[in-house]
Formats: C-alpha cells, sequence, structure tokens
C-alpha cells in the first residue's frame, strides 16, 4: 500500500476546467472513479445487492412462458409459449379473483383517499393543539400494530358471540340476532375497506396535514374578513390548497391499483367468503407455493406487475395533459 | 356548558364556529373510541379468567383478575424460541438496514458522484418493478437461504422509501460542513461516519423505526420460507397461527378446545380466545410503547420523503 491511495478529497466540480489535462468521455469517467473510489466502495456492494434481490427475480418471468419444473435448471425447461397466460384468461376463477382484486383495490382507494383527507382537514380546524396532538398519536397507533394482531382484532369485534359490532348493533335494533359477518363473503370487501381505513386513516393523514400547513395563512385571514364561513374556508382555501399532493398520491396509488393487499384478505378469508377474498396475491400463493405450478403462477404474478406498471405511466402522463403535478 | 366547551374549542367567534367545534369535538373523541377500544377490550379479556371470559360482557375492564394467561403464552418453550428470534431480528435487522440504507443514501446525496443517477434510478425503480412471489421463492431457494435466520435480514439491507426520505434529509444539510471537513483532509468515509450520520439523527430515528416495526410485525417470511423450521419462527406467526386456528372453528363455540391445568387445587383453564388476547398484548406492547415518542421524527421524514420523493 502506497501513501498516494489514501482516499484523496474528491473536488465536487463536475468539469474539472482549471486542470492542465482535460480529459473526456471514458477517460474523464475512468479519472473520476479513481478520485471517487471511496464512494463508489460504499455503493457499488448494494448496487450488486439490489440486482440479485430485486432484478434477478425479474429475470424468473421466463418462467411463465416455460412448463418450470424446479429439479431442472433455468434454461433446459420446456417452453410453453403463452399457454399459462391463456388458461388464465379463460380461467372462470382467475375472472373472479380479478373481480375481487380490482373491487378491493378500488374500495381501498376511494375510502382510503376521503378518510385520510377528511381526518386531516377536520384536525386542522381543532384549535386545541394538545388535543390535536393527542388525537393524532392515537390515530396512528393501529398503522404500527401488524395485520395480524389487526385481523384477530377485526375478527374479535365481528364475532357472533360477544363481537361489539353485533352487540352495538342489536342494542339500537339494527338487526335482530348476531349476524356472522366474516361468514357472509357479500360483506368482505366492506370489512377489509374499513379495517383498512380503521388501520391507516391516521398515518395517511400526516401528509395532508403537511400540505394544509403549508398553505399560506393570509388567504384565511382575508376570507374571513369577507365573512367567508367555517365549510367555505375549507371548500375554497383548505382543498384547492391540497390539491397537488392529492393528485401526486392518486397517481402513486392508482400505479398500485392491483395491489390490493394481502395481509388483511388472507388472515381475514376463510371458506365461507374466499370466492369474495380470494385476490390476485392469494391466487399466485396457493397456485405457486401450495400446488407448486410456479409458471402459472409467475404467470399471474407478471401479468399484476406490467398492468401496474401501465396504470402509473397512463396516469402520469394524463395529469400531464391536464397541466397537474406528477410523478415523473 | 358553553365555558366547558371552549375549554376544548379554544377561542370561538359565532355561534356557526361553536357548531362547528362542538361537531369536531365529539367526532374526534368518537374517533378515539373507535381506535382504541379493541385494544383496551383485548387488555381486558387477556387479564380475564378465561372461562369467565366466555359468559361475555367483558368490554373495557377484566371481571375476574388473572395473570394465568399470560403465564400459560409464556409457559410455552415455543412462544419463548419465537419471541427470541423476533427479538434479533428486529435489533439486527433494523440496526444493519440503517446503516447500510444510510450508507446508500449518503452517496447518492453527494452531487458530484459518478453513480448518483444511475444508482438513484436503479433504486426507485424497484418500487414498481418487483419480479413477484414465485421467482423470489425460487432465487432464495437457489442460494440457500431457506432455513436459515439470514433470510430475515439480507433482503432487506436497503428499504427503497428509507433511502429516498434519508438522502433528501442530507441533501438538506449546508454543504459548507462537508467542504470545511474536506479541506482539513476528510475523506469520504470520516464525512460520513464523523458527519453525515450524526447530523441526520432525526431522520435515522424515523427509518429505524420503520426498520424495526417492518421486522417486528413481519410473519409473511417465516410463512413461506420457514414455517418448517418450528425454531425460527417469530412471535407474529405464532399468533398467526393461534388466529388461524380459532378462525377454524368459526361459529363453534370459543371454548372449544380449552386446555385445562391444575395449579395448587384450583383448575385454571384457557380457551382459544384467552390465548390470543394475550398473545396479541404481548406483540403489540413493545411497539405502543416505543412509537409515540418517535411521532416528531417520523412526521417529519414521512413530509420530507413525500414532498421530495
Amino acid at each position: 500500500m502506497s501513501l498516494q491511495q489514501t482516499p484523496t478529497p474528491t473536488a465536487p466540480n463536475p468539469s474539472p476546467k482549471g486542470s492542465v489535462k482535460n480529459p473526456t468521455g471514458f477517460k474523464l469517467f475512468l479519472r473520476r472513479c479513481k478520485e471517487q473510489r471511496v464512494l463508489l466502495y460504499m455503493s457499488i456492494p448494494f448496487i450488486i445487492w439490489l440486482i440479485i434481490f430485486r432484478y434477478l427475480p425479474v429475470a424468473g418471468w421466463v418462467m411463465a412462458f416455460q412448463d418450470f419444473r424446479p429439479a431442472r435448471p433455468m434454461f433446459e425447461q420446456d417452453w410453453a409459449g403463452f399457454k399459462h397466460f391463456e388458461f388464465l384468461f379463460t380461467d372462470p376463477r382467475f375472472m373472479e379473483v380479478m373481480r375481487n382484486t380490482l373491487a378491493m383495490s378500488f374500495i381501498n382507494l376511494i375510502l382510503g383517499f376521503v378518510t385520510a383527507i377528511s381526518l386531516a382537514i377536520l384536525l386542522n380546524e381543532l384549535r386545541n393543539v394538545t388535543f390535536k396532538r393527542i388525537v393524532q398519536t392515537i390515530s396512528y397507533m393501529p398503522h404500527f400494530l401488524s395485520w395480524v394482531v389487526a385481523a384477530g382484532l377485526v375478527s374479535a369485534a365481528l364475532s357472533m358471540e360477544n363481537g361489539i359490532i353485533n352487540i352495538i348493533l342489536t342494542n339500537i335494533g339494527i338487526i335482530d340476532r348476531p349476524v356472522m359477518f366474516l361468514g357472509i363473503g357479500e360483506y368482505f370487501w366492506g370489512i377489509i375497506g374499513l379495517s383498512d381505513v380503521w388501520k391507516n386513516v391516521g398515518w395517511n393523514s400526516i401528509i395532508y396535514l403537511a400540505a394544509i400547513t403549508m398553505i399560506d395563512t393570509e388567504q384565511y385571514e382575508a376570507a374571513e374578513i369577507d365573512g367567508a364561513s367555517r365549510l367555505q374556508r375549507i371548500w375554497h382555501i383548505t382543498l384547492p390548497g391540497m390539491r397537488p399532493v392529492i393528485v401526486i398520491l392518486l397517481i402513486m396509488n392508482i400505479g398500485y391499483i392491483l395491489e390490493s393487499g394481502f395481509e388483511a384478505q388472507y388472515l381475514l378469508m376463510n371458506p365461507m367468503n374466499m370466492d369474495y377474498a380470494e385476490n390476485l396475491d392469494i391466487f399466485v400463493l396457493r397456485y405457486g407455493i401450495n400446488m407448486g405450478n410456479f409458471s402459472l403462477a409467475t404467470a399471474a404474478g407478471m401479468f399484476k406487475t406490467v398492468v401496474s406498471f401501465i396504470f402509473l405511466f397512463s396516469a402520469n402522463s394524463i395529469a400531464k395533459k391536464l397541466g397537474e403535478a406528477r410523478l415523473f | 356548558m358553553k365555558k366547558f366547551l371552549s375549554k376544548f374549542t379554544g377561542r370561538r367567534r359565532g355561534v356557526d364556529d361553536l357548531v362547528f367545534d362542538t361537531l369536531n369535538v365529539i367526532f374526534m373523541v368518537l374517533l378515539v373510541v373507535v381506535m382504541l377500544y379493541p385494544m383496551i377490550n383485548t387488555l381486558a379479556i387477556s387479564f380475564n379468567d378465561a372461562t369467565d371470559t366466555v359468559r361475555g360482557g367483558i368490554h373495557l375492564l377484566p371481571r375476574e383478575w388473572t395473570t394465568y394467561n399470560f403465564e400459560h403464552v409464556f409457559g410455552e418453550a415455543q412462544v419463548l424460541q419465537a419471541g427470541i428470534i423476533s427479538i434479533l431480528r428486529t435489533v439486527i435487522g433494523t440496526s444493519l438496514s440503517v446503516f447500510c440504507t444510510a450508507m446508500v443514501a449518503y452517496t447518492i446525496s453527494r452531487q458530484y458522484f459518478v453513480l448518483r443517477k444511475f444508482t438513484t434510478l436503479i433504486f426507485v425503480l424497484t418500487m414498481y418493478i418487483n419480479g413477484g412471489l414465485i421467482p423470489t421463492y425460487l432465487l432464495m431457494r437457489e442460494l440457500s437461504l431457506i432455513g436459515t435466520f439470514w433470510i430475515y435480514v439480507i433482503p432487506h439491507i436497503v428499504g427503497i422509501f428509507q433511502l429516498i426520505v434519508t438522502r433528501s434529509f442530507i441533501e438538506g444539510l449546508p454543504e459548507t460542513i462537508f467542504e470545511s471537513a474536506r479541506i482539513d483532509g476528510a475523506g469520504e468515509w470520516t464525512q460520513f461516519i464523523k458527519i453525515a450520520l450524526p447530523l441526520s439523527l432525526p431522520v435515522i430515528a424515523t427509518i429505524a423505526l420503520f426498520f424495526a416495526v417492518f421486522q417486528w410485525n413481519q410473519w409473511f417470511d417465516v410463512f413461506i420460507y420457514n414455517s418448517s423450521y418450528p425454531n425460527l419462527s417469530v412471535l407474529q406467526y405464532e399468533l398467526m397461527k393461534v388466529l388461524q386456528n380459532s378462525n377454524a372453528s368459526l361459529g363453534s363455540g370459543s371454548a372449544a378446545g380449552a386446555f385445562a391445568a391444575s395449579q395448587g387445587g384450583v383448575v385454571q383453564t384457557v380457551t382459544p380466545q384467552a390465548v390470543r388476547a394475550a398473545m396479541t398484548i404481548v406483540v403489540s406492547v413493545p411497539i405502543i410503547c416505543v412509537y409515540p415518542f418517535l411521532q416528531k421524527y417520523f412526521v417529519k421524514g414521512l413530509t420530507l420523503g413525500g414532498v421530495k420523493g
């Protein structure tokens, strides 16, 4: 080790104008790499890690076009063309799974947005700061619980024996006797939607509250002088002020339209509600891990990612055309 | 009444305002009740005699106080083993992830770094592209990570969201500090360890909380990869199994499958419901105790990531 190999301070100017030699292109790149080798040592191991753990599985999509048998190496498999995709799109069960996935993520998306935005606005209207902080702190709590715990709490609340929901509903006379909510498939989407709101509404409101605090307070003062009521101020100042954040989050969430969640559905699913509970992720798990049909499950998973990607880019370009804020 | 209300609502201007504020406060109180009741109810059940709970009517407080449910839960070797693994994966996983994520974030926060754009791009892209469950499963098998503890740690050493948040924070630090350090001869490593890390404590606390909550709450990787290795199970997975078993007996009485244990002549029993409640409390209490103290950090961190991400 010579002394010269100790890390030299790197010059933060990208083009060394004043230097005697003025190399360009690849030579410059190599020289800068040498100068910044400590930064390279600090990042390259993780780039390799990323390629192995995040990009290599994408190459595994090739399985969707094969009749994959785990005992053989990846490129000695029998090719199957689009067989698995054809099977998926003609399979009535897959159609049901798609319906469940889209329905649940759509319900979660709308319900999640409306509740989080409303909560942020109402929290912002609270005048007592201590009370506001207490409510906020408590509203974040469910977000930090695991879905295992949350699903346990939800099924306990919905239980026929001493479940609080059944107790309240029978006492105020909406139902005559306890209902087995988790045993009725038609209720499942609503249960998932409301559970998701319970778990995440406080957390999701953080970003909207931050957006509200960025709004110029002079606008509120001016509106007050003009005699605008609280609701008018919310409608004409607060909501428009939150618009860029709402649009960006909407685009991001549309990219996850086939991502209806997995844990809540899997943990609350039972044979009675399964026709409404099974979504794409559960389908992949059932075919892939439980039945060992790796190719079909990969095809379904690949379909999910590709559709999500298309949705993300379409939503982004629509926002761009409408002159709204956008993701990229 | 008016005076009482103004205590909560503070200044008020007109009748409309008073009505609005009152309704708002009532709504918030209801919200707090909805958020807290399930947990308080579970707490009451976990400290209530199991056979007494079956009679119903336990809401906010236990009726027949007992710690037997917890004694039963902690008496199981499997639960203790799972607790150790849960703690290990949270401690090791969090510290490793925080360090590695901060390190990568530091490199991509340096404007002059040659691979800055490339590194940022390939990390951010993975938010939208992923191979999915099956290819990932096969990869883990090829790498012989299945059946080891490291499958809980290595796939998560850099968190993408955490990376973006940390990068934004470090970029916001005054560049002059780094410049003067460079003039004093500090290399990149020294700048990272001695300047970037200590000055980023708020964001480090935030991402540490995110990683810790993720690790502590994770059960899916245990279920997928290590379900046939009981010595690598975690608490959440044990709770999940209890939950699935009591779901399987849905409809039948929750006293079904009660265990009985004789203790000094007094017969004490536990039911799946009581075990579930006690386990729920055991896995939730650590998180509930920690997150309020980190609130100001994660609110700031989340806002930062949301605005610049």
